[in-house]
């Protein structure tokens, strides 16, 4: 399960991951090892079984909908990067 | 009274009785771990954070509520806490750049929790970076080391937390587990370590790694300890909705010193090719002492499907985490990097923030999750993840619980596997399986191979945490593993 460069930058770019040229190099080879090794689990016959996302079986679980204290704004706003007043600075995300 | 060094290694029972009978104080008991801290710190490395004036304060309110004839196993009892469950006003980095000077503005409700019950925290644990690793390398800012051989690795990624209790740094930790990572580091430090049932603890709080993984437990000096700590942190969480809502039994109450009656079963594919000779002699020589205590011991047992826990692991696991890791932004907290456009800030920010590890496995995940691949990955991993339940909840049809080694081999050399991810890997394959099935796990101290602890983890069906503890503990009064100190 060989990854090519050009896979590994195209990764990258989904994870919004910045990567340097030596990185794309290291992690081709690490990934390509790691799911070549993986491999293996395709020759565990799965058919007909059904997919598992949590172990542990739980019904909907609903709560009343009441009003209650959470954080302040200042609380909220504490660890932000950039703030101007009471909100987040952030990027422009639309270019004109 | 005795001295210093030995108030730091009693047990969160003997504290107790030494704090109601007025010998100590929580502030003497405290100031005691603070010095112990200083004096070992600077070779083991396993605090991040030491909260020291905040202890001190914490032990006089302890110290007060005592005075007013109020008791609780944990009022006074000082702790450390993983640095990933958050701790408001008390820097949570989760040993990452990312988060270096990320202060929470609440509590995890575990830290809530123990707060109310009156334990005093003296600091924040180092980790593998985000829980990614099983050695403590990972941490962005240092390595902690093994107190039984500065040389060695704890463990991880609870590997902090587990050097703490085994320094006498701590009475008691709190530690995560989403593969193996309070139970590998905990038998590499000839600690107890428990890691309950998939829903048990909340996790309200903790830093999300793998969601559907990932649980909260206790690291302790013995069983009972980890059943006095259970008692506290357990229970349904309404801001946790995987929390269950099963009633908390007082896990004391399990505690036996023998084993009559129980059907422990060996699975034969735990003791895995390339395993330690010494480890799995410390093996054979706890399962006969089990035998000896009443058990009926079945070697014979085989669970043909778990050998593939580590590939579904590391499949699902870097696949949530992907997911969860994706908050990191550098817009509404965390590091930020500096950049003309949106999306360069974006790339720098998680190229600068997060370390190799954490890389590697948000690409894995997003590679198995993509386009053409989802199928083949993801999903497949998902099926066997069904296929590893089914057969561990046949197993617990005929077995009260399943006996297998903590960790293939005895703590490894700093630097031995750090360059090859696979390898690291291979160190988790007994705990895995438990976390892909959700069912709880607890690993106690099980001998010396040269020197160096081995752990003896005991596996049960969901929410027989009170099972294990009663397996353990009469293991545990049975031998003499736990009294024993690293040459520190």
């Amino acid at each position: 399960m060989a990854l090519s460069r050009e896979e590994v930058r195209h990764i990258a770019l989904l994870a919004r991951v910045g990567v340097t040229e030596e990185e794309v190099e290291r992690f081709r080879e690490q990934l390509s090892n790691i799911l070549e090794n993986f491999q293996a689990l395709q020759k565990v016959d799965t058919r007909d079984v059904p997919a598992t996302g949590h172990a542990i079986e739980m019904k909907n679980v609903i709560r009343p909908d009441e009003i209650a204290a959470s954080l302040s704004q200042d609380d909220a706003l504490a660890n932000a990067p950039r703030r101007e007043g009471e909100f987040v600075r952030v990027r422009a995300v639309l270019e004109f | 009274m005795s001295d210093g060094k030995d108030l730091c290694y009693l047990t969160i029972r003997e504290a107790q009785e030494h704090l109601k009978g007025r010998q100590v104080s929580s502030v003497d008991l405290t100031r005691a771990l603070l010095e112990r801290v200083h004096e070992v710190e600077d070779r083991v490395k396993a605090y991040v954070t030491v909260t020291e004036a905040r202890a001190l304060e914490q032990a006089r309110r302890a110290d007060e509520r005592l005075k007013a004839g109020e008791n609780g196993p944990l009022l006074g009892i000082p702790v450390a806490i993983k640095d990933n469950m958050c701790t408001r006003g008390v820097r949570t980095t989760c040993s990452s750049r990312m988060l270096e000077n990320f202060v929470p503005p609440y509590n995890a409700t575990v830290v809530e929790r123990l707060s109310e019950a009156g334990a005093v925290m003296v600091g924040k644990t180092n980790m593998d970076e985000f829980a990614m690793g099983s050695s403590t390398e990972n941490s962005a800012f240092f390595t902690t080391h093994n107190p039984w051989d500065l040389a060695r690795v704890p463990g991880g990624s609870s590997g902090g937390s587990a050097a703490v209790v085994a320094a006498g740094e701590a009475i008691f930790s709190l530690g995560s587990d989403t593969g193996g990572s309070i139970r590998q580091p905990a038998g590499f430090c000839n600690v107890v370590g428990l890691k309950p049932t998939y829903g048990r603890v909340s996790r309200f709080g903790l830093v999300a790694f793998a969601s559907s993984l990932d649980q909260i437990g206790p690291m302790c000096r013995d069983v009972t300890d980890c059943a006095l700590v259970m008692n506290v942190i357990s229970g349904r969480d309404h801001r946790d909705s995987t929390s269950l809502v099963d009633p908390v039994p007082d896990y004391t109450r399990a505690l036996r010193p023998d084993l009559r009656g129980l059907k422990l079963g060996v699975p034969k594919e735990f003791f895995v090719e390339g395993m330690e000779a010494g480890v799995k002699e410390a093996m054979e020589t706890a399962i006969r002492q089990l035998e000896s205590l009443g058990a009926n011991i079945d070697r014979e047992v085989s669970l043909r499907y778990a050998p593939y826990g580590l590939a579904v692991y590391y499949i699902l696991a870097p696949s949530e985490a992907m997911a969860n890791l994706a908050r990191y932004d550098g817009v509404k907290y965390g590091y930020s990097a500096d950049a003309p456009t949106m999306w360069e800030a974006l790339e720098k920010t998680r190229q600068l923030g997060f370390g190799a590890e954490v890389k590697r496995r948000i690409m894995l995940g997003t590679y198995a999750l993509s386009a053409g691949y989802y199928d083949a990955y993801y999903l497949k991993a998902q099926k066997v993840r069904t296929l590893i339940r089914e057969e561990l909840k046949q197993a617990f049809e005929r077995y009260d619980a399943l006996i297998t080694p903590t960790s293939p081999s005895a703590p490894f050399k700093i630097g031995e596997k750090a360059a090859d991810p696979l390898q690291m890997y291979l160190s988790d394959v007994c705990t895995i399986p438990v976390n892909i099935a959700g069912v709880p796990g607890l690993t106690v101290p099980a001998g010396f191979v040269g020197g160096l602890p081995v752990g003896m983890q005991i596996i049960g069906k969901p929410l027989a945490e009170e099972t294990l503890l009663r397996v353990g503990f009469a293991y545990e009064q049975a031998t003499r593993w736990r009294h024993q100190r690293p040459a520190l």
